[in-house]
């Protein structure tokens, strides 16, 4: 997607090299040209449509070192404001999913398992369990690279078509069933008394407003609590349907798994994005083979500034005539969800499968391209499938954790200070990084620490009241 | 109140929010590896020995306490460099914030984290049912307790800006003060069901560092009074 830019009129390298910085996803190298002297050109001129074809060439020799310069401390100006832009959809998020967690007993039942973890946990011996629950991890570890390597071929071989049905059948099901399934214990848990026909319509309306935001046109805000909410419902049904030992061995295997598969140069995400970015496309929701929604959301910036400036980006949309098709996918506003985190999303929503690859595919997933609203605006991208991750560990961290909300608040640090640090190392290489490894491992870290050591130190603390 | 300072002191600007979080984290590690000995300690001594295990909770906390205090000062020493990349880094050559800030917005998030994991749980419980002090414990429990988590909270932060102002200006003396002050603070906490033993002399080393950290932050009582007199 990028490399189209670049053919674009000039302005729009103003607005996309404003995104670079902020986004997670990354910046290739074309774009830091192209970031370097949109920059020039954006600190030269005051309207960016008027920085037109004429200008670049004498811009770019002039500003070379200024840019770099300029973009570091764009970066840095913008860093702060980014992540906590990232901040609050994350925290909301595992908000949502521990209160749930804390008052709906249905997602802290066994209830069964998915098929993807045949092996039961119920088992008569310690060394049994762990067998089990290794296996358990490799076959789910095992389908999403499968899914991975599926969607990358499929985004490949252009069959678009099959990606853009993949993904709208997971949001149909994630919207409207697992919405159906979580108001109705919802219900259960308060006692309220509710007739099918309201149910119907409100399950009706939530959906297909979901489904409209999300891969269509939709306001800003309403499509990142929509994702948000998504992105909350996946988590919790991975928190009921996995048991224990697998579900922290899978979360520490998928941050491995994320590291290596977007940093290796044969993984299957870099790979996504480096074609991605060869045929100049957005990537896409349809790459991620996300059942679930839509990348959408990611394509606006989010701030209420990108609105202010959506003139300049009808100018664009103009200017851009090979884009359109892009364009219309991207329409998903930023909001400073990144595709990755549609791409997540997606994933999440249809069966477990899915989520993987689409976490892959939107962490490895650039930014979108396209619309760039305003260079003010760029938001950081973030894979929906890290939301999903993120909350897992903390709603499960409050589900079992003896510690209970000690052991969920340290968590929770863990894992914002680690989004911190990944961002921080974003805008230092400015390239797709992935967002799972560091904050996973932090929150395992945290976890175990605070449940096994620092729980009894507290408990014999407020035992006799005494301060530290 | 400390949320109400969050709220409107902190809540405005990002940098400051990720300084709060970064200083709760630095709080939870010093908590972590302070409780790692304090659970050593305990795994290698006898668990019947009741007054052994008293003692080894003494230790434990005030090695916490010395724990605490020099993670506040690796937390300075990562702001000071933090700092010189965000003066390098701004369009106009100074720093979109001060040290102060910094020292105020690092103090609150100790505070707040070492307040949230005192009485969290604490709250959590109040929701069930039951009755305070019924085994013959005081009654004053949750009363006690959520005073003393405010003070502490406010002490934090204090101490934080009197920290930092130490660390700056070179004064050792300031700084040994505050680590004083906290081991003081922690060991009235020992008295702990006779509350005046704790409470009073707690709230009494917080008034005195509020008014210390006053004073170094630039105020003086004339501000105060023109404050107080809503005189412009």
């Amino acid at each position: 997607m990028t490399e189209l830019s670049a053919h674009l009129p000039q302005f729009q390298h103003g607005q996309l090299t404003e995104n670079f910085p902020d986004n997670h996803l990354s910046n290739t190298n074309d774009n830091s040209e192209r970031r370097r002297h949109d920059n020039s050109e954006r600190r030269r001129n005051d309207n960016p449509e008027a920085e037109t074809n004429g200008q670049p060439q004498n811009n770019i020799q002039q500003v070379v070192e200024q840019d770099e310069e300029e973009d570091e401390e764009l970066t840095l100006k913008y860093g702060a404001k980014h992540v906590i832009m990232l901040f609050v959809p994350v925290t909301l998020c595992m908000v949502v999913v521990v209160a749930t967690i804390k008052s709906v007993s249905f997602y802290t039942r066994k209830d069964g398992q998915l098929i993807y973890t045949p092996f039961t946990e119920e088992t008569e011996t310690v060394g049994q369990r762990a067998l089990n629950s290794v296996l358990n991890a490799a076959i789910m570890i095992s389908v999403i690279i499968v899914m991975t390597i599926l969607l990358v071929v499929l985004y490949k071989y252009r069959c678009y078509k099959v990606i853009h049905g993949w993904l709208i059948i997971s949001s149909l099901l994630l919207l409207f069933f697992f919405s159906f399934i979580y108001l109705g214990e919802v219900f259960k848990t308060y006692n309220v008394a509710m007739d099918y026909i309201t149910v119907a319509l409100m399950i009706w309306n939530f959906g297909v407003v979901g489904m409209i935001c999300i891969h269509w046109k939709g306001p800003l805000r309403l499509q990142q609590a929509y994702l948000i909410m998504i992105s909350a419902l996946m988590a919790l049904v991975f928190i009921k349907y996995l048991p224990e030992w697998t579900a922290w061995l899978i979360l520490a295997v998928i941050s491995v798994y994320d590291l290596v598969a977007v940093l290796c140069p044969k993984g299957p995400l870099r790979m996504l994005v480096e074609t991605a970015q060869e045929r100049n496309e957005t990537l896409f929701p349809a790459l991620i083979y996300s059942s679930t929604m839509i990348w959408l959301v990611n394509m606006a910036e989010k701030d209420p500034e990108a609105q202010r400036k959506a003139s300049k980006n009808a100018t664009y949309d103009n200017k851009a005539p090979a884009n359109q098709t892009q364009n219309e996918d991207a329409e998903a506003d930023d909001g400073g969800f990144s595709q990755e985190w549609q791409q997540q999303r997606d994933n999440r929503i249809g069966p477990v499968e899915s989520t993987p690859e689409s976490r892959a595919a939107v962490q490895a997933l650039p930014s979108n391209s396209q619309t760039s609203e305003d260079p003010e605006e760029r938001g950081v991208k973030l894979g929906l499938g890290d939301f999903i991750f993120y909350s897992v560990l903390v709603g499960k961290a409050s589900a079992t954790a003896s510690g209970d909300w000690n052991t969920t608040l340290a968590c929770f640090v863990a894992i914002l200070i680690g989004l911190c640090l990944t961002l921080l190392l974003l805008a230092i290489f400015k390239k797709a990084l992935p967002a799972l490894p560091i904050s996973i491992t932090f929150g395992l870290v945290f976890y175990f620490a605070t449940d096994n050591l620092v729980q009894p130190f507290m408990d014999q603390l407020a035992f006799h009241q005494i301060y530290i | 109140p400390a949320l109400g300072l969050f709220l409107f002191t902190i809540a405005r600007d990002p940098l400051r929010i990720i300084i709060l979080i970064a200083g709760a984290f630095f709080w939870l590690v010093s908590l972590l590896l302070s409780s790692l000995i304090w659970f050593i300690s305990v795994k290698a001594s006898d668990p019947q020995d009741e007054r052994l295990q008293k003692g080894l909770l003494i230790f434990g906390v005030m090695f916490s306490v010395l724990l605490q205090e020099a993670f506040r000062f690796l937390y300075y020493k990562l702001l000071r460099k933090a700092i010189e990349g965000l003066v390098a880094l701004s369009e106009d050559g100074c720093s979109p914030i001060s040290i102060q800030q910094m020292a105020y917005v690092a103090g609150v998030g100790f505070g707040l984290m070492s307040g949230a994991f005192s009485m969290v749980n604490l709250l959590a419980d109040a929701l069930g049912p039951g009755t305070v002090g019924i085994h013959g414990d005081s009654q004053l429990y949750f009363l006690t307790s959520a005073f003393m988590t405010m003070v502490l909270i406010f002490l934090h932060t204090f101490w934080g800006i009197l920290f930092f102002h130490g660390c700056e200006h070179r004064r050792w003396w300031e700084i040994v003060a505050v680590i004083v002050m906290h081991l003081a603070v922690s060991g009235s906490t020992f008295f702990n069901p006779l509350y005046v033993g704790s409470l009073v002399p707690s709230y009494l080393l917080m008034a005195t560092a509020a008014a210390w950290a006053y004073l170094l932050s630039g105020g003086s009582a004339q501000n105060l009074r023109r404050f107080l007199l809503c005189k412009s």
